[in-house]
């Protein structure tokens, strides 16, 4: 077992723990609160949206841990990237194609995306530091969201690729009237499992993995042994952009293909900070961590001062994270003080 | 041949630190001053003065105070349209609260309440740093913009939680705010504050102060072993960055729209200003005004440039080809000078001092 593994195993059995505790808390707080409502069924089933919430946020952050592991760019479009390729997959869908067929099509388009970029932006930019490359990404970013509603214009699309989103009532013997899950959310959280495996047997086992996390560790020495950096790159990115197209449906079929999915990557940014920059795991125990307990904020302790504190909390949640653990749950240990 | 500084000898020590120690230059600032101050106004209409040259003022202002956080200091900070906020909605608060306070007094009073908060939410900065800074400044954004947006008292209870400026005069009969006033006047009250706290900036860049910033920027440890205190220097950065940006924003609220609601300052509005700092030149006062110039007047010439060439482009497809416009050439100016146009500026300078010969 290597460390991440045992943390990743110890982080696991806490769960449950800090889920009753989180409920103890909040129990305690409406006893001295009388305006809170709180009820055990009631949080279970508020948690448990929240955590498959927190999927879809853990693979959007996917995306930007594979590009930060590889070649230390921080990618701000990542977000337009979900957009562009979930348009693009609307598109294809529209044009009559099967959404099998669209996927692969799609794929292909966001595999040219990512040579182009490396190309045209990342290859003029080596040894740049590291907030020159950030905005690079930002300009990637305008560019993107300018060209997919340029191509396939900007209206609200629906993207239905069959998955059932019908609700599912489970634990009934357990509470009075059981905790309400929606099947959609499960499907979401199955393909979340799957890509992750996926990646990690990739990163793991394979020739191409292998280069890859050579790559991420020290350029020079892969470049010594004969890594082609440049194809390193433009392979990142690539399963970069398939990952997003893998959100951009998720992300699409439930809440509709439009600009503002763009905008998911800012809560990204919060995942990643919980999770470590550099962490596949981290990405996804971050993003379940935020996505839980922003909605249990929000439902609880939204109304006490006022509402909608989802816009920040996450932000808030991973400043006071910073303080104690800068280097996220599961992200290298690197010492820079100050 | 005209630009030689052959000659021009200096015999003090005060000539000698002058900010244009060069003859020309201070020639060429003379004669673009008195064009900005009477040529402007009374050459340009109404509408360029309200849509060109009062929001780069205004920009500009907003630009040179995440110049000194991220350019001096080497913090990067996604918060600005947060702190323009807070400028805004306390001076909106002060000017309300109190009707004889002077406006300039007001700005002033807003702009020192936005240096609090900055140095608040620039305490994570002591142990943390590049994105991950990034992120907490994001915090700052979107905490900032969603409090003046859900407490009514920011607004005076105001049903649409837009704020209207209250008419107020700079001196009696020149009304600067509100939505009368005569835009000249508007333009050169800006230029006037804007120029001086742009001196301001200037002088403190130049400063110990300044010098301390840009020693944590190059290298904190270092900085810290010949005995700069990361923590007064960060901190200063974040107030004096704030106190320029919470003007801005006041000056935007109070100025240049006249009324504005929370929501104007959204993330949006942090990456513009951002552009801004890269595109104009990282650490440069200059560069702060070049780069409110260019992102000002890309979306105008942007939007014209259909018209002009006579092609006919549906309104909806001109938003689009702005915004990839827009992206592709950030991309281009970053590859092609990373230290923005302030850099361009400088080398032009060289070579007209050689002109006509190569070298």
């Amino acid at each position: 077992m290597n460390p991440t593994a045992t943390r990743f195993g110890i982080w696991t059995a806490l769960v449950p723990l800090m889920i009753t505790l989180l409920g103890l808390a909040l129990q305690g707080l409406a006893l001295v609160v009388p305006s809170m409502f709180f009820d055990w069924a009631f949080y279970l089933e508020v948690l448990t949206a929240g955590l498959l919430q927190g999927v879809l946020y853990s693979l959007v952050a996917l995306g930007f841990v594979l590009i930060f592991k590889a070649s230390g760019v921080f990618n701000f479009a990542q977000g337009s990237m979900v957009l562009f390729a979930a348009l693009t997959m609307v598109g294809f869908i529209e044009m009559g194609l099967h959404w099998t067929l669209a996927f692969v099509v799609t794929a292909g388009v966001m595999v040219l995306l990512a040579i182009t970029v490396e190309k045209v932006v990342l290859r003029p930019l080596v040894n740049q530091p590291h907030i020159i490359l950030f905005m690079a990404t930002i300009g990637i970013f305008y560019f993107l969201d300018g060209f997919g509603q340029m191509l396939w214009g900007s209206d609200v699309k629906v993207l239905d690729i069959g998955i059932p989103k019908a609700g599912a009532t489970i634990l009934t013997n357990g509470f009075d009237y059981g905790i309400q899950i929606n099947s959609f959310d499960l499907v979401a959280a199955l393909v979340g499992a799957v890509l992750v495996a996926v990646l990690a047997v990739f990163f793991q086992y394979t020739r191409v993995g292998r280069a890859l996390r050579a790559g991420a560790d020290d350029h020079q020495a892969a470049l010594s042994v004969g890594i082609p950096l440049k194809t390193i790159w433009a392979i990142v990115w690539s399963v970069a952009g398939i990952v997003a197209l893998v959100a951009g449906i998720m992300w699409g079929s439930k809440a509709g293909v439009q600009f503002s999915l763009a905008l998911i990557a800012l809560k990204a940014l919060p995942v990643l900070i919980l999770g470590g920059f550099t962490s596949i795991p981290g990405a996804i125990v971050g993003g379940l961590i935020i996505g839980a307990g922003e909605q249990v904020a929000e439902v609880f302790l939204g109304s006490l001062v006022g509402g909608a504190i989802q816009e920040w909390f996450a932000y808030m949640l991973a400043l006071a994270f910073l303080l104690f653990r800068p280097q996220g749950l599961f992200g290298e240990r690197i010492i820079e003080r100050i | 041949m005209l630009y030689r500084e052959a000659g021009q000898f200096k015999t003090s020590y005060t000539a000698d630190q002058a900010i244009f120690p060069i003859r020309q230059d201070r020639v060429a600032l003379l004669i673009f001053g008195l064009v900005a101050v009477f040529a402007v106004p009374a050459l340009s209409s109404n509408y360029f003065l309200e849509t060109i040259f009062v929001p780069f003022l205004v920009f500009a202002l907003a630009a040179i105070g995440l110049n000194i956080l991220t350019g001096y200091c080497g913090q990067l900070s996604l918060g600005t349209g947060g702190f323009m906020a807070c400028g805004a909605f306390f001076s909106y608060k002060l000017a309300t609260a109190f009707p004889d306070l002077h406006i300039v007094a007001v700005f002033l009073l807003g702009g020192l309440g936005t240096a609090a908060v900055g140095v608040l939410f620039g305490l994570p900065s002591l142990r943390i740093k590049g994105f991950y800074l990034a992120v907490a400044t994001l915090a700052a954004q979107f905490f900032l913009v969603w409090m003046f947006n859900k407490f009514p008292w920011w607004t005076n209870y105001s049903p649409s939680g837009v704020i209207s400026a209250p008419p107020r005069d700079i001196l009696p009969g020149f009304a600067v705010t509100g939505s009368g006033g005569d835009p000249a006047v508007k333009y050169l009250f800006l230029l006037v504050l804007v120029a001086v706290l742009a001196l301001v900036a200037k002088n403190l860049v130049r400063s110990r102060i300044g010098r301390s910033w840009m020693a944590i920027r190059d290298m904190d440890i270092a900085a810290e072993i010949i005995g700069i205190r990361p923590l007064w220097a960060k901190l200063s950065a974040f107030a004096v960055s704030s106190f320029f940006i919470g003007i801005a924003g006041a000056l935007w609220a109070f100025v240049y729209t006249g009324s504005v609601e929370a929501l104007a300052f959204q993330i949006d509005r942090s990456f513009q200003v951002l552009f801004m700092v890269i595109i104009g030149g990282m650490g440069s006062i200059l560069g702060s005004f070049l780069g409110a110039a260019f992102i000002v007047l890309l979306p105008i010439l942007l939007s014209n440039a259909p018209a002009v060439l006579g092609l006919q482009i549906r309104v909806e497809m001109i938003s689009h080809l702005e915004f990839m416009i827009f992206g592709g050439l950030i991309i281009f100016f970053l590859i092609v000078e990373p230290h923005g146009l302030a850099r361009l500026w400088q080398i032009g300078k060289e070579k007209l001092r050689l002109w006509p010969f190569p070298y």
